[in-house]
């Protein structure tokens, strides 16, 4: 079986983020990039799944500009056999990205797609589903613990949700996205970092695949959001509970 | 305008969430109507539709859909009922609340009706102009939609509140949805197995009006009880940063920040959080907040209302002791 991953190339999370002053968007040249953290998880579980024998490909799909090569470069040193770089300058909405890939996936044909839940830039938490319905598939999203049977060929998924875990069973061909505990995503070591320049980065474009790049979503402006008004240091327990009875009034 | 709700029921009853969903629909347009859509089988269904029926004026009716399909709310089947009451209803907007159903739910939905939905809308500025955090809150994005209908919506329930006396309420008719030409293709691929919660007399930590935090400094599980103490005193709900979570102190449920809960209370206090952007995208929005660290430069202080610099083994028992119990 082949596993899909999907990852995207986002501001590092570490990075304290600048609106532009045109409010056009978020300051992105000259910051640091790297894999966003949910995809990076959902690559270390399809590297772990092919470990454990149940899988015989994991490729590394990336979709963006020309930098996203470097982030799929990092998915390789990682582990991925093969890379998939769908190329272009346009912003890439969640609803074309899912179409891009369930195109990718009649070429590859997955038994599996694993993305993260989200990625750490838009925010959205869309794309997973998208795919999933897309391709008619069954899909545990924000999933804590994947167990895979492949004679069976089905997946046992343990969701994070409100107030508590749900496990779901689904038919295999199937999509997962990653919730921030399903595993400890590994560092790339030298010698892969080294092996991984030698691997293959197919390229696509969206031409290719047959898929129009629209939106119907427009970005109207980027703003800060307000400010908290600076707040009090306070010196004891009896001046904080003086303050939040007679000032605050919320006890 | 009109506008279909995604509304998630449990126990018999409508959750809060959807019904700030149907304030998210109010202030779409004034002439709006509502239609609130539920899912399920059997008694518990039909109680919570006739608590739909009542629970907010701007309600004008209520579709249910009553299957064994619908027993467990599974994207699936869904994301399949609500491509089946667009294409009778046409509506102009889809909207649910932004949580573990509505997420899992609603890009799904919208892939099947070839549109862009919105997600973690706080703020409705036209009916087709919306404003969401990105970048973890650090940023807010005013999108417009300009696809074909419907414009589909995810809404934070901390933004809009619900301020109705719901004994003022007519009946809404209630009316089933139906069935015979649901497309079954996805059914069956997904079942449900099993569903663990923990049980806990605590109010839910989304809609709770205190939320008391307990970060990584608390160091231990055991010690982290003593937030749920001043919870309970309180009559607050218990939240966690991600690393008390991490370390083990409490389940990941109670985790708030970009990735967790999204919470806005009347109060959160905040005990041993160093206040990491990610935790802060998750209750930058509550009106009062406290915060307790022993490191006076803790990026928490920076939101705090009332900080307080000392260490939480003697500031929380000295709390426990003088505040007083709540009524």
């Amino acid at each position: 079986m082949k596993i899909m991953v999907a990852i995207k190339r986002v501001v590092d999370y570490a990075v304290k983020i600048r609106v532009k002053s045109d409010k056009s968007g978020v300051e992105t040249q000259n910051v640091k990039m790297s894999m966003n953290p949910f995809c990076e998880i959902a690559l270390e579980e399809a590297l772990r799944i092919k470990q454990s024998g149940l899988a015989s490909e994991v490729v590394a799909v990336s979709m963006g500009p020309t930098q996203c090569v470097d982030t799929l470069r990092t998915g390789l040193a990682m582990g991925a056999d093969r890379g998939i770089h769908v190329e272009s300058t346009a912003a890439l909405f969640p609803l074309t990205v899912a179409k891009l890939l369930k195109a990718l996936v009649e070429v590859e044909k997955p038994g599996l797609i694993i993305l993260g839940k989200q990625a750490i830039d838009d925010d959205c938490n869309q794309t997973g589903q998208m795919v999933a319905g897309l391709l008619r598939w069954p899909q545990g999203t924000f999933a804590s613990k994947v167990m895979l049977d492949t004679e069976k060929q089905v997946a046992t998924v343990e969701r994070e949700v409100d107030g508590g875990l749900e496990t779901l069973c689904l038919d295999l061909p199937a999509v997962i996205t990653t919730d921030l505990r399903l595993n400890q995503p590994r560092y790339a070591t030298l010698p892969n970092i080294m092996k991984a320049k030698s691997k293959v980065i197919k390229k696509y474009t969206p031409q290719e695949l047959n898929v129009e790049v629209k939106s119907d979503i427009e970005v109207v402006e980027v703003t800060e959001p307000p400010k908290r008004k600076a707040g009090v240091l306070i010196s004891s327990v009896d001046e904080l509970i003086d303050k939040l009875r007679n000032e605050a009034h919320v006890i | 305008i009109s506008t279909l709700i995604l509304a998630e029921h449990d126990g018999g009853a409508i959750k809060s969430q959807s019904i700030s969903a149907v304030e998210a629909a109010k202030s779409l347009d004034k002439q709006t109507s509502i239609s609130l859509l539920l899912a399920g089988s059997g008694p518990s269904l039909q109680q919570a539709a006739a608590h739909a029926a009542s629970c907010h004026p701007s309600i004008s009716q209520v579709l249910v859909a009553d299957s064994d399909k619908f027993t467990y709310p599974l994207a699936e089947t869904w994301s399949r009922l609500v491509q089946l009451v667009q294409k009778k209803g046409e509506y102009s907007h889809i909207i649910t609340a932004s949580n573990s159903f509505g997420k899992n739910i609603l890009p799904r939905a919208a892939a099947l009706l070839d549109v862009s939905p919105i997600t973690d809308v706080i703020a409705i500025s036209a009916s087709n102009q919306f404003i969401r955090p990105i970048y973890a809150g650090n940023a807010l994005c005013t999108v417009r939609y300009s696809g074909s209908n419907p414009c589909m919506l995810s809404v934070r329930s901390t933004s809009f509140a619900v301020s109705v006396d719901s004994s003022k309420c007519n009946e809404a008719p209630i009316s089933q949805v139906d069935l015979s030409t649901f497309d079954e293709d996805s059914v069956g691929k997904s079942r449900y197995v099993n569903h663990t919660a923990q049980d806990t007399e605590r109010p839910d930590l989304g809609n709770a009006q205190v939320v008391i935090t307990g970060g990584r400094a608390l160091k231990s599980a055991e010690n982290f009880k003593m937030i749920e103490k001043l919870a309970e005193k309180l009559g607050a709900a218990v939240g966690a940063t991600r690393a008390a979570v991490d370390a083990g102190f409490v389940p990941n449920d109670l985790q708030v920040g970009q990735t967790g809960k999204i919470v806005a209370p009347e109060l959160y206090m905040a005990f041993g959080v160093s206040g990491a952007i990610q935790h802060l995208a998750g209750m930058r929005d509550s009106k009062v907040i406290v915060a307790v660290n022993k490191d006076a430069d803790a990026p928490i202080f920076q939101v705090a209302d009332y900080g307080l610099v000392g260490d939480l083994f003697e500031v929380i028992p000295e709390l426990l002791e003088k505040l007083p119990e709540k009524k």
